[in-house]
């Protein structure tokens, strides 16, 4: 064999060994959680409260928790993360200040979720006096996905060619016509879809719903916006690291994140169906 | 002599950089104004000057007056939107929206707050036949305009372009991405519409610009060098270098 093709050879077998390792990593994972999770997984498990200090019962608090504080971060951070994408990509001009709020969007994107936690706190629950609430939480969590959504929003409105936005302007459309009637339309689909990517990422946050709302044990469910509530990625915190019992309720844990992975898969896997619709009837 | 566009002492900057430099020429009503030059030397800023689209360019500024039937097309208290439907425009490569074919033409009278569907309908329609389009498309004005060829696209761009009734046409190299036949209608097209609008078009085809322009303006860095009726250009240029240009000495 000559040089070239050895180095090929190894070029390629570190390729396999990379994605064999990550695949492995996965498959461990999730055969872990499923054979250890998936027994204790009933229709009772998911439809009712959670019993005798959470050692028997199901979770359904936790479920309806989740669902309701994801659907707060959607209202806050959707319509908001949107409109700052089309104001930034399509009327701003490009100059410093743009520029500077541009790079300060990105860096919050990165900002360990503690942090947003923390902040919630102050803001939401002491200053704005909403107490330990779902609404102080679905807030906090709106205000960590906004930086997702406004750069995926961002993103997919680069996308749309420029000669979508020429061809309308030289037909005598407005700014506002433009966007509205030929860029917008072919933006959408990317924008949802970076926006539910992210809602996927917030259902699945545990610090910043710690201070700010979620509970350790209610079985009831929540009553109103300013009540506290149990989420499922901070009852699987509890039931894995804070319950007293807890080789008691270890397979409660188990069931516990294989609910909350497969709620999150199903965000994402909605998001690319919804994608995938959009675009083929954009194609037609 | 009617005379439709008039620019005078135009200068155009991006930034500092002057791209064009004094132009002042005439444009009478109801003919067709070839624009030829070597790359980069203005004759596409000055087309979009026209109409305004350079005002979609950050650091982008002119001097010098540019009217359209005697009002200053860059006067402050002028709606651009109305500029712009006043004076249509076609571009370079063909930019059909994804939308079905009728949508394509029907969206400028859309915009513009036609809700009569049979007025629409009649447009769309007549507009398709203006742009010798009507009778390859009748059967599937619902299919995409992606479904078309190119020549065909271009077509309904002219015709999208026709549907809001504008005075003026201008076109940035309508051909230049176009096989031989589908170049030919497009000419064939030209000649039929300057009977109703003034054209403009800026090609890089020198025969092109021969065959179907009735006066021919000569751009060179930016400047505005010679401008005559064509026949006079392509056989007894006035300057040396407008000469050196169209024998293809250059450029």
């Amino acid at each position: 064999m000559n040089k070239k093709k050895v180095t090929e050879f190894i070029g390629f077998a570190l390729l396999r060994l990379s994605i064999a390792m990550v695949g492995l990593i996965l498959i461990i994972i999730l055969y872990d959680i499923i054979s250890r999770g998936a027994g204790k997984i009933s229709w009772e498990f998911l439809t009712t409260m959670p019993k005798n200090g959470m050692t028997e019962g199901g979770i359904l608090p936790a479920i309806v928790g989740t669902f309701i504080v994801t659907v707060i971060t959607a209202i806050l951070a959707v319509p908001l993360g949107m409109g700052c994408a089309i104001y930034l990509n399509e009327y701003a001009k490009d100059n410093l200040i743009t520029r500077i709020i541009r790079m300060s969007i990105r860096n919050l994107s990165g900002v360990p979720s503690i942090v947003y936690g923390l902040f919630g706190v102050i803001l939401f629950v002491q200053l704005m006096h909403l107490g330990t609430s779902i609404l102080s939480s679905g807030l906090t969590l709106g205000l960590m996905t906004l930086p997702w959504t406004i750069t995926a929003s961002e993103e997919a409105l680069k996308n749309v060619p420029n000669s979508y936005r020429e061809g309308a302007l030289a037909l005598g459309a407005s700014k506002w016509q433009t966007i509205s009637t030929n860029v917008l339309p072919y933006a959408v689909p990317g924008m949802l879809t970076g926006t539910i990517l992210g809602l996927a990422r917030a259902a699945g946050e545990t610090a910043p719903i710690l201070f700010t709302g979620a509970a350790f044990y209610l079985p009831f469910l929540p009553k109103s916006l300013s009540s506290q509530f149990m989420a499922l990625p901070y009852h699987l915190y509890i039931m894995s690291t804070q319950h007293h019992a807890i080789d008691k309720v270890r397979p409660i844990a188990y069931a516990t994140a294989l609910v909350l992975i497969v709620l999150v898969f199903t965000i994402n896997l909605s998001a690319i169906a919804l994608r995938y619709r959009l675009r083929k009837r954009r194609m037609e | 002599m009617n005379i439709k566009i008039k620019s005078e002492n135009f200068s155009f900057y991006y930034d500092e950089v002057k791209a064009l430099k004094n132009v002042s020429m005439d444009i009478i009503k109801n003919k067709v104004i070839g624009i030829i030059g070597p790359s980069g030397c203005g004759k596409s800023t000055f087309l979009r000057s026209i109409n305004r689209m350079n005002d979609l360019i950050q650091g982008a500024r002119c001097e010098g007056t540019l009217m359209i039937d005697g009002k200053d097309i860059y006067a402050p208290d002028i709606d651009v939107v109305r500029i712009r439907r006043q004076i249509g425009m076609v571009f370079q490569k063909s930019n059909p929206f994804p939308k079905s074919i009728f949508d394509n033409v029907a969206y400028g009278l859309r915009i513009n707050g036609v809700k009569d569907k049979d007025y629409i309908h009649h447009k769309v329609e007549k507009s398709l036949k203006d742009a010798a389009l009507w009778s390859e498309v009748e059967n599937r004005l619902s299919k995409s305009a992606f479904d078309l060829s190119g020549g065909q696209q271009q077509r309904l761009c002219i015709a999208r372009a026709l549907a809001v009734e504008p005075e003026v046409l201008l076109m940035d190299e309508p051909a230049s991405a176009l096989d031989p036949s589908s170049t030919l209608k497009i000419e064939e097209l030209i000649q039929e519409l300057k009977k109703k609008y003034t054209i403009i078009i800026v090609t890089h085809n020198m025969q092109q610009a021969a065959r179907i322009s009735d006066y021919t303006a000569f751009f060179m860095t930016g400047e505005l060098l010679e401008y005559d009726i064509t026949s006079k250009i392509f056989t007894k240029p006035s300057k040396k270098i407008t000469e050196d240009y169209i024998t293809g000495r250059f450029g």
